[in-house]
Order: structure tokens, then C-alpha cells, then sequence
């Protein structure tokens, strides 16, 4: 299976009935495509809408209806709008239970660095520094390391930091890691790996209590 | 009390070089077309933009940003401007990044007369340096201070003569808030009806908060992102 596939299925059986779920721009918005049956969820959109539909048939493309990644969406029955005044005081009044954003790095202590490389990228953080702040769990999708093998967990973020401790859960292509007050602990990998594998891909102490889940 | 003008040029008019304006819109969605249009034709210099993006090379505040009529811009997100990132670099436009709930409640702010608000956003990194923190029932948190303008160009569906607005879907943004914050406000609209039209249920954006308003004379509604699905056979 793709690597962003099998990342994107696993952060999906993280979802609980009822919540309202934010999904950051790229992989995290494949979250969708995977709701357990029996899960009802409402995607929040950080541009004003709570219950985003799927993109639209070429014969209901609207342009007044964009999700925050400016693709053009449709609304569902229960749909509402609001402005971006609201949209953000919903995400930082911690009404939001759950966002799902990518990762340039992470570290031990939770935080989060995934805005700008200076001197490379520069995009802006849209409401990405909002989200972690105020989204009552903050699970990463990234890739493991970097496409050169490079640790993106880390002992200590180099790159300007989103937040601070604000990320719970790291899913990755490898692992499922929680981020604890003790540190990071390997709580699940992926059924083709080896702890020893997915220890040597990451730059930061896993803790490991017995054997970790398959997934 | 008729605030209707016959066009976006006779409104735009009004802008002098040198201002501060709010530009509404999330991306292209949303967008006060006909305004930043007319605006740039005009040619108004030396001007602080306010807006979640500065727009695509050739749409949207990007045209203002290409004709080299932007001084300074605030927004939150930058990633889809060449010509934007090019004058960056080059240190030809000032800039500052702001987070967009940051932006949001900084303009929210500005029209509801608040002094400053003290946020968790953006406490830690570089967005707080040489800001206040406090510390608030053991959390972190950063003061961030209103953010007013001159003028606010925004985009609504509908208004009435006297100045009440409608949005249609996620144009509404970053619109309403910009309304408020601006010591003149100019909202564009697809339909302008008589008093009593409009449910007064339905009306987002009072009156009050609305110098002139103009039909936009004609719409793009550009997509950034043509995402379609095909019908799946059963």
C-alpha cells in the first residue's frame, strides 16, 4: 500500500462518533476517504464551514464553496457557514476535538515546526499555529523521514516552531507514536518493519513498554 | 440615506496614496474583484494591504502586488504568489506574517473597540518575539493588538440600499470582520435590492458598519482548485 495511504487509514480509526474534525491542506484532507462505518463525523474548514462535503460533480462546481485548501467542496444536509472571526474563536475556544496537519519536524516535547524553511519556504502558517493551539488533539501525518532519509523526529525542532507541546500522536508510514510527559513512546509500527527499523529512522528516544500493536 | 455609487472606479476614487486597506477573501473566494480591480487601474500607490492572501501573479490583490502599488502586506498565507515571493526576497514589499485566527480576532478587534486580547496562538515562537506573554490559569499566553485600516474593500452577495449585507457560502471570510474595522467601508455585491427585501434574520453585516456599496459589474470567480469527482456507476 502507498505510504500516505496506509498513514492516512490508520489516523482514521482515531475518530470517535460525533467529533468535529479539522484536516490540514495535502495528505491530512485523505483522512476523509477512510471514516470507519458507524463513525459520523463534522469537518470543520478553517475558512468558515462545519460539515464539508465531497468535491463537487462538474455539473455542481460553485465557486462561493471552497474547503481551506482552496479546492472547491460541496455542503451536506446540517451544513453551516461563518466567518473567519468565528472559525478561528471555534478552534482556539477548544470546540474543535481533533486536527490532523503534516510535519516538516517533531519533537520529543511535542513541539511542531511544518510553516517555513528559511531562506527556502516561505508560505505563511494560514491558521496552522490557531490549530495546534487550540484543537483539543493535534495528530501528525508525515512521512517518516525526509526523501534523503533524514530525521524529521527529533531530539529538539531546528525550524521555526508552530507551537509548543502541542502535538498528541505521530502516524507515520512506520510507527504509531504517542507524545507522553515522559517522551515519545513507539505504541504501534507498521507489520512489514522491526523496532530496530523504525529506532534507527527516528532522531529522538522512543520508549517501547513490551511489545508495540501492529498496523 | 442612499449608499449606493454607480461604480467601482467612483468608489475607488476615494482612496488616496499612501492607505491602509482590508482587502476581503479567502484566496480567490470571496474576493472584492471589481474593487482591486478598478484599484489598480487607477494606479494608487504606496498603499498597506490587509488581507488572509496576497492573491495569484495575475488575480486578486497579485495585480496590486505586480503593479508594484503595495508598500506593505499583512497576511497569513503567501504560497501562491510568484511575483509576491520574488519582491520579498528582494526586499521590494515589506511584510509581516500574522496566524489567521490571529488576523481574524486583531481585525475582529479593531471594530469592536478592544484595546489588545491575550491569545495562545503563536506563544513560543517567533510570531511572540518581543511581544507581552502572561501567564493566565497556568496557560501561555501572547497579546496581540487590533489591527484598524483606512478603508475595508469587501465582497458581499446582496445588499440593500441602506447598507445591510448578505454572504452566499465560504465568500462570506474574512468580509464581515473586515467591515467593521475600516474607517470607511466598501462592499461590492452581486445584487443590490430595496430596504425590506432582505430578511432582516439573514443580514450579517448591519448597515452601520457600510459607507457605499456598488454592483460589481461583472464576475470571474476564478478557481484555484478545480476538484471534481466523476458519478460513480452503482
Amino acid at each position: 500500500m502507498d505510504k500516505r495511504e496506509r498513514i492516512v487509514r490508520r489516523i482514521a480509526r482515531e475518530l470517535h462518533d460525533g467529533d468535529y474534525v479539522n484536516l490540514g491542506i495535502g495528505m491530512p484532507t485523505m483522512v476523509a476517504n477512510h471514516v470507519p462505518p458507524g463513525i459520523d463525523i463534522t469537518l470543520h474548514s478553517e475558512n468558515g464551514m462545519l460539515g464539508v462535503g465531497p468535491y463537487p460533480l462538474e455539473s455542481e462546481i460553485d465557486p462561493d464553496l471552497v474547503n481551506a485548501g482552496k479546492e472547491i467542496v460541496t455542503e451536506l444536509p446540517g451544513t453551516s457557514y461563518f466567518s473567519s472571526a468565528d472559525s478561528f474563536a471555534m478552534v482556539r475556544g477548544g470546540h474543535i476535538d481533533m486536527t490532523v496537519l503534516g510535519a516538516l519536524e517533531v519533537d520529543e516535547d511535542g513541539n511542531l515546526a511544518n510553516w517555513t524553511v528559511p531562506g527556502k519556504m516561505m508560505k505563511g502558517m494560514g491558521g496552522a499555529m490557531d490549530l495546534v493551539a487550540g484543537a483539543k488533539r493535534v495528530i501528525i501525518a508525515m512521512e517518516h523521514t525526509t526523501k534523503d532519509g533524514g530525521h524529521k523526529i527529533l531530539k529538539q525542532c531546528a525550524l521555526p516552531l508552530t507551537g509548543t507541546k502541542v502535538v498528541h500522536m505521530i502516524v507515520t508510514e512506520l510507527a504509531v507514536i504517542d507524545v507522553t510527559p515522559k517522551g515519545l513512546v513507539l505504541r504501534e509500527i507498521a507489520s512489514d518493519t522491526t523496532v530496530d527499523a523504525v529506532k534507527k529512522a527516528t532522531g529522538a528516544t522512543l520508549l517501547v513498554n513490551g511489545e508495540p500493536g501492529r498496523f | 440615506m442612499d449608499k449606493v455609487l454607480r461604480s467601482a472606479e467612483e468608489a475607488v476614487a476615494l482612496i488616496p496614496d499612501g492607505a491602509t486597506v482590508m482587502c476581503g477573501g479567502f484566496g480567490l473566494c470571496g474576493l472584492p474583484e471589481n474593487l482591486i480591480k478598478a484599484l489598480h487601474d487607477r494606479g494608487t500607490r504606496d498603499l498597506t494591504i490587509i488581507s488572509n492572501n496576497p492573491g495569484v501573479d495575475d488575480f486578486g490583490v497579485g495585480m496590486l502586488v505586480r503593479k508594484k502599488q503595495v508598500k506593505k502586506i499583512y497576511a497569513s498565507y503567501v504560497g501562491e504568489n510568484k511575483e509576491f515571493e520574488r519582491q520579498a526576497i528582494a526586499g521590494e514589499i515589506e511584510y509581516t506574517l500574522v496566524p489567521q485566527g490571529t488576523l481574524a480576532e486583531r481585525i475582529r478587534a479593531a471594530g469592536a473597540g478592544i484595546g489588545g486580547f491575550f491569545t495562545p496562538t503563536g506563544y513560543g515562537t517567533i510570531v511572540a518575539e518581543g511581544k507581552e506573554t502572561r501567564v493566565i490559569d497556568g496557560r501561555n499566553y501572547v497579546l496581540e493588538l487590533p489591527l484598524h485600516a483606512d478603508f475595508a474593500l469587501i465582497k458581499a452577495y446582496k445588499a440593500d440600499t441602506r447598507g445591510n449585507l448578505t454572504y452566499r457560502k465560504t465568500a462570506r471570510n474574512f468580509n464581515p470582520v473586515m467591515a467593521t474595522a475600516a474607517k470607511v467601508t466598501l462592499a461590492e455585491v452581486e445584487e443590490i435590492v430595496e430596504p425590506g427585501k432582505l430578511d432582516p434574520d439573514a443580514i450579517v453585516t448591519p448597515g452601520v458598519y457600510v459607507a457605499h456599496i456598488l454592483k460589481g459589474a461583472h464576475y470571474d470567480k476564478r478557481i484555484e482548485r478545480r476538484t471534481v469527482r466523476q458519478l460513480q456507476a452503482v
